[in-house]
């Protein structure tokens, strides 16, 4: 008997090509190819495709192909169409919001028009591709789980590039389309609006994101662990506990005084996942619009600790001098 | 599969080495500044130190001549800004130019031989005229900046006709017909290779656009500058970092970038800086865009003009700090007088706070 206890994944079934059940109430049949492969084996099931599209995932591919055209095209005129340095500058390239002087009316569309295209057809794609998320789940019985985790990080992508606008009265507070470009919008967001780090919605969506890590880490360990002892049938083991089960949770019980159940362990997940982005959309929301610098309203609140200072005290030059 | 391992392993290398190619052998070196835990501190490669040493050498100066006996104008003709020198004065002032800024072509470069040394016939000479003069401001009216040191021509110019380090307004780079160029979002050579706008110079070191950008109330108030602002004054703080070779914690307490109350002394002298920079381009520079041969002058026909990196050339402070001016008393006023000026030794590595500096006289371009 195969034995599975590695950190890789070292066991491998080799299956004949399998189409899935049929589903009631679908009326498309899954197409696309059918494969194996072994390196995909490697990551996860090594069969590929068929897959399930559908009127909704073939609009949400259209849309996010519209979007992804858009600004890569842009991209591509900002170096006047020069292959070499659209390679080159790629991770630099970026399709910028309109500027303030436009407030929310439509720019130019050279100047931001293109960019608010992009945005609404990059959020139809996204949205699109979430009703397919929760009609498919529903089509073959599943809970929907899935497409409120998925909700979550919408609500954050919303709030940065819709919601917040909006409500600053500007689409220039929006992100850019960019890779660095959009960290570096990142970095002077942080700046302008007195250090995100004193947001205590931040604080929430880190404690969540860096808890998400850990717990990702505990329960796979947890699993892979006790795989030996049937573990891998986790789910089973939620109502029907088995020496696995039992072995996890004392682990846990008796290293720190309390532990998860096969159930709950996979709720604290979600929770955690889900919560990243709900707080962290809550966090931006409220930058601008209601807090105007995180550090002052830290100090304000006590958040923030005094240090003594080192050599004698800075003014702002600009008390000193006087108005000159 | 043995040799699939092995090409595996070779990718896996390969890649690795690529991507700490431009990597710094560690252990760097760092230096406190600030209240423990606060992280203002200097980071520096050791390794480093003895290149940043050598390229900030100062040349020894040409020994002291006495300030007696007939003046420059008297003796000479069309000495417009030199003329109270000493004769003596004079011509060690000129052998130290040359030697600071033309010491392969000699005279020449300012005089055409033959012609005599009163013609105004070359640009180069018009061009020392003025640079004299900006020169002699920065150390007379900008001592919250340059005070304790001082700056002679050798500060920027290092041997070469120009500085190695100008700059010009940025016409921005190519993009395709009907694209409208927003001066961002390349490869910012200004911006330390980040994707911030390419020319953060023209706005705050010749105009003088508001550098602040953080909001200054707890809650909102509906002033406040657009985001968008804050990336350009956050590509001048990358010039800032990369020209002086220092991190932000130099000048600032990372958790409240914008507060002075927390910041370091060095920021205040930055503020200064900033604003002779500005005098500089404004006063000095531009004016002689207008006698500047073609190939003096940027894609938008403007002069070579300065900004941080033009002195400090990668050092806290330009030459590391060496007092350069105490030798060449002639460069330290306006209107050159002939008594010295008491230059005061560099003791410490922290400039003098601001509190000290206040009652001090400003030059123009502050706002």
């Amino acid at each position: 008997m195969i034995e599975y206890q590695n950190i890789f994944t070292t066991v491998q079934v080799s299956a004949p090509d399998y189409a899935g059940v049929p589903v009631e109430d679908t009326h498309d049949d899954r197409t696309g190819i059918l494969t194996h492969s072994y390196w995909m084996g490697k990551l996860g099931d090594a069969q590929i495709g068929p897959i399930y599209l559908g009127p909704l995932g073939v609009a949400a591919l259209f849309t996010g192909t519209v979007a992804f055209l858009i600004i890569g095209l842009n991209m591509f005129a900002s170096v006047n169409w020069d292959p070499i340095e659209f390679v080159r500058q790629l991770f630099w390239l970026a399709l910028e919001p309109p500027g303030p002087q436009y407030g929310l009316s439509f720019p130019p569309l050279n100047d931001g028009g293109w960019w608010l295209i992009a945005g609404a057809f990059l959020t139809l794609s996204i949205l699109l591709w979430w009703w397919r998320t929760f009609a498919l789940a529903r089509n073959y019985g599943m809970g929907n789980q899935m497409a409120w985790a998925f909700a979550a990080a919408i609500w954050l992508y919303l709030v940065l590039g819709f919601i917040r606008p909006i409500l600053m009265g500007s689409w220039s507070e929006a992100v850019p389309f960019g890779i660095f470009p959009h960290l570096d919008w990142t970095a002077a967001f942080s700046l302008r609006y007195g250090n995100l780090f004193y947001n205590p919605f931040h604080m929430w969506s880190i404690f969540f994101l860096y808890g998400s890590a850990v717990l990702f880490a505990m329960h796979g360990a947890t699993i892979l662990a006790t795989s030996r002892y049937g573990a891998d049938r986790e789910i089973d083991q939620i109502t029907d506990r088995g020496t696995a089960a039992e072995r996890g949770a004392l682990f846990w019980r008796w290293t720190m005084g309390f532990n998860a159940s096969m159930e709950s362990i996979h709720k604290w997940a979600w929770w955690f996942g889900v919560l990243t982005c709900v707080t962290g959309g809550i966090g931006i929301l409220l930058t601008g619009t209601v807090v105007e610098n995180w550090y002052l309203w830290g100090m304000k609140h006590g958040l923030v600790p005094t240090y003594p200072m080192i050599g004698e005290a800075v003014v702002d030059p600009l008390l000193t001098e006087g108005a000159q | 599969m043995k040799t699939l391992t092995t090409k595996l392993l070779a990718t896996v290398g390969l890649g690795t080495a690529l991507m700490l190619g431009g990597c710094e052998m560690p252990p760097p070196e760092s230096t406190q500044w600030g209240y423990r835990g606060t992280g203002m501190e200097g980071v520096y490669n050791p390794d480093r130190l003895d290149e940043l040493a050598a390229s900030n050498i100062v040349p020894e100066a040409i020994p002291a001549v006495p300030a007696v006996g007939p003046k420059a104008k008297d003796i000479y003709q069309n000495v417009e800004v030199l003329g109270d020198l000493s004769v003596g004065e004079f011509t060690r002032l000129m052998a130290a130019i040359t030697q600071w800024v033309s010491p392969e072509e000699g005279c020449n470069y300012c005089h055409v031989a033959g012609e005599g040394f009163a013609a105004d016939t070359l640009y180069t000479k018009k061009v020392a005229r003025v640079m004299i003069q900006m020169t002699q401001n920065a150390n007379e009216n900008w001592d919250q900046h340059v005070g304790g040191a001082g700056v002679t021509c050798y500060t920027c110019h290092r041997g070469q006709n120009v500085p190695e380090y100008v700059w010009n307004i940025n016409p921005g780079h190519k993009v395709a017909g009907g694209m409208k160029n927003q001066m961002q979002n390349v490869s910012s050579v200004a911006a330390g290779l980040s994707s911030l706008p390419v020319d953060p110079f023209t706005p705050y070191l010749l105009d003088d656009r508001n550098g602040r950008h953080a909001g200054t109330t707890a809650l909102r108030d509906g002033g406040g500058v657009s985001l968008k602002e804050s990336e350009w004054g956050y590509s001048l703080m990358m010039h800032f970092s990369n020209s002086l070779g220092v991190n932000c914690t130099y000048c600032h307490n990372s958790r409240a970038f914008s507060r002075w109350e927390e910041s370091s002394p060095q920021r205040v002298r930055a503020w200064h800086g900033i604003r002779m920079v500005r005098e500089m381009n404004n006063d000095y520079v531009d004016p002689t865009t207008d006698w500047l041969p073609p190939h003096r002058l940027g894609k938008l026909g403007d002069a070579q003009k300065v900004n941080c990196e033009t002195c400090h050339q990668g050092a806290y402070k330009p030459l590391l700090g060496a007092n350069v001016i105490k030798d060449y008393p002639n460069l330290a006023r306006l209107a050159a007088q002939e008594t010295e000026m008491p230059v005061e030794e560099d003791t410490t590595d922290m400039p003098e706070p601001a509190a000290s500096m206040s009652d001090m006289t400003t030059g123009g371009g502050d706002q």
